[in-house]
């Protein structure tokens, strides 16, 4: 039984060329924001004639709160891509990852801030960015090495200690702040940067995913020995999948640097991890188009949990209920973030371990060879939906 | 020439000696079975081969390469191709990706033209789906490209096995009881399997078998092994009428 939803969905899926042009008019798009292009008159008297009242636009594109959640919302999606490698297509269970985006931050805020002369050539930090990330894929070389022996939980606290360690050599280093961090970092990230590096993040993941390595890593978490006895260099697939992983950790990392304009070693810690955990759970373990899912859906969901916005969604609410309520849950809900958010991680591995989109992908993203290659020959198509080999 | 040659292979778990003391010259093209009661170490001696165990003594040699202390995925390419006695298929992918992935060695492209899918990824990948479907098509698999393997009905899962192991290119194939499940029926077809493939891939063949039948009916010499070590050597007709192997083996009745 076809609904008409699933109709109409595969043949979205089928419109493979939709793909670029999306991304063109996002960069379109980003860089509009970003030069507020959109903040003139003419627009204003567009809204206006179709009935759209002026001050509704103050809460759209224009506001700089919903760029920055744009912004959180991209590089949380660089994040949840690049965990997925290890945690999802690989099954190990990495804690590393917030680990990796402190040195790329690190890295990428101490060469702004004291090497690249990025006040007077903006254009440098690109290669900040990308200092950043090669850093903490240099890093993610050693963190691939204890996963040669070991797996499961013992690569999970192998990981955990890693992430300790950063912390704690970041904190003992006085010349780049000690435990207080740098602040007043250069604001350089950008809409359309960000927007930049999760095109390529995905891209390269994806690419990644559809190659003999990426099938390689697949195989390691179905059984490494076989994979192994059918040629595949487990120990180099491990190496790659680390180091591509980690890569885009220290993006992220040096674009939130750059974002947030201060860093510290408390903003890297274990709760961070657990961030991006949720978000690849939530979105569904080996999957590109889950993870970005995941992120999106998390992160609003964060911003939409913020005291100020639950407050202001429940004014309707008879100050009899709205104030004690405000009183004893609203106003401490950045507390209970730190309850409700890990137990969202319990439940969602609980009960609903492929989370949104686990082991599926869209087809988009699935490069043409593999879709006609895994197809029946004699069959007609259609048959797996947006669902794919894996 | 010898293909495979084993000389004076032991190898322990902890205490226990699995394999004793075992010799092997192995000719290209020949088709041998190793035959024992269970826990005679024959599996083991798989595992050694293929460098999945390090042998504690001894050298095994692919021609003129020496095998031990080589990882597997070493020795899997040099085209050394082997099944499970029990089924290890990468049961969550694809018919087609199991037998994609054993093109791994034979795969020529770079991390970089992988991550970028330049240069000679596409060529590369377009012959890997080629080979793995007629692969398939042999095995008369290929309708199932793009099932997930663990829903294939049990006799096409150790058929798969086998397309993965050809996928590897091999000149040597081992087989672990690849008869193990079958009715006689099915292992009639089987030993005729084998002997085609053996023709049409060139290969020279290693198998361990409990169903006499396929063993005296298929293999040019037998090993008998017990308790890790070697009983008795020989064709079919002498093996048949050994009167050790009689007693410490077919003595014991219907075996499988
Ligand atoms: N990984 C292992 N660790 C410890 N003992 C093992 C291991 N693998 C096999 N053995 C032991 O080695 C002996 C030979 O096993 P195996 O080669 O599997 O026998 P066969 O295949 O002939 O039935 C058995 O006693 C078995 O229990
Ligand atoms: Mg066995």
């Amino acid at each position: 039984m076809k609904t008409r939803w699933s109709v109409g969905w595969e043949w979205l899926m089928a419109q493979r060329w939709l793909l670029p042009v999306l991304v063109a008019v996002g960069f379109v798009l980003a860089f509009a924001i970003e030069y507020d292009l959109f903040n003139n008159e003419y627009v204003r008297g567009v809204a206006m004639s179709v009935g759209i009242p002026e001050y509704t636009l103050e809460y759209t594109l224009f506001n700089k709160y919903v760029q920055l959640v744009m912004m959180y919302v991209g590089i949380n999606i660089i994040l949840t891509v690049s965990l997925n490698l290890v945690n999802g297509y690989m099954g190990e269970f990495s804690l590393a990852h917030a680990g990796f985006m402190a040195v790329g931050a690190y890295t990428a805020a101490l060469l702004t801030q004291k090497v690249l002369p990025v006040a007077a050539y903006p254009g440098l930090f690109p290669l900040a960015v990308l200092a950043g990330g090669l850093m903490a894929a240099a890093l993610g070389l050693i963190v691939a090495v204890p996963s040669f022996k070991v797996r499961g939980d013992y690569l999970a606290i192998i990981t955990l200690a890693f992430l300790m360690i950063v912390k704690s050599v970041i904190e003992n280093i006085d010349t780049i702040g000690g435990p207080r961090g740098i602040p007043g970092i250069k604001k350089l990230t950008t809409l359309p940067w960000v927007f930049f590096w999760v095109v390529v993040s995905v891209w390269v993941v994806r690419n990644f995913v559809y190659s003999k390595y990426g099938r390689g890593v697949l195989s390691i978490r179905e059984d490494e020995i076989a994979s192994d006895l059918m040629s595949v260099n487990t120990r180099r697939v491990k190496f790659l999948a680390f180091m591509v992983s980690s890569f885009f950790a220290g993006i992220a990392g040096a674009l939130f640097a750059h974002l947030l304009q201060f860093i510290s070693p408390r903003v890297f810690d274990i709760i961070k991890t657990t961030d991006v955990l949720i978000m690849v759970y939530l979105g569904g373990i080996a999957s590109i188009g889950g993870s970005i899912l995941g992120a999106t859906v998390y992160t609003v969901l964060l911003e939409l949990l913020r005291p100020s916005t639950v407050a202001a969604m429940l004014a309707w609410l008879p100050a009899v209920a709205l104030d004690p309520l405000n009183e004893y849950f609203i106003r401490h809900l950045g507390v209970w973030r730190m309850v409700i958010m890990p137990l969202l991680l319990v439940l969602v591995m609980l009960y609903w371990p492929r989370g949104i989109m686990g082991l599926r992908e869209f087809r988009w993203f699935i490069p043409r060879r593999d879709l006609e290659a895994h197809h029946r020959q004699h069959a007609h198509g259609g048959s797996h939906g947006a669902a794919h080999g894996h | 020439m010898a293909l495979l040659t084993a000389t004076r292979v032991r190898h322990y778990f902890g205490g226990l000696c699995a394999v004793s003391d075992f010799n092997l010259d192995l000719q290209a093209g020949e088709l041998v079975g190793i035959i024992g009661p269970n826990g005679a170490g024959k599996t083991t001696v798989f595992n050694l081969i293929t460098g999945v165990y390090r042998a504690s003594e001894g050298s095994i040699r692919l021609r003129d390469t020496e095998l031990v202390g080589k990882t597997p995925h070493q020795i899997t390419a040099l085209r050394v191709g082997r099944t499970f006695q029990n089924i290890r298929l990468f049961r969550d992918l694809s018919v087609l990706d199991n037998v994609r992935i054993a093109h791994y060695a034979q795969v020529r492209y770079g991390p970089l033209e992988a991550l970028l899918h330049l240069g000679r990824y596409r060529r590369e990948e377009q012959r890997i789906v080629e080979n793995s479907r007629r692969l398939l098509s042999i095995f008369k698999l290929d309708h199932l490209a793009g099932e997930t393997a663990k829903n294939l009905p049990y006799g096409s899962q150790r058929r798969l096995e086998i397309a993965r192991a050809l996928a590897i290119g091999p000149e040597l194939l081992l087989l672990d009881e690849p008869a193990a499940g079958m009715n006689p029926n099915e292992i009639d077809q089987l030993m005729e399997f084998i002997q085609w493939i053996r023709r049409e891939f060139q290969l020279t063949i290693l198998l361990i078998e409990h169903q006499m039948k396929l063993v005296m009916g298929i293999c040019e010499r037998i090993k008998v092994l017990d308790f890790g070590e070697t009983l008795a050597e020989g064709p079919p007709e002498a093996i048949q009428s050994n009167p050790k192997v009689l007693e410490a083996y077919l003595g014991e009745g219907p075996v499988g």
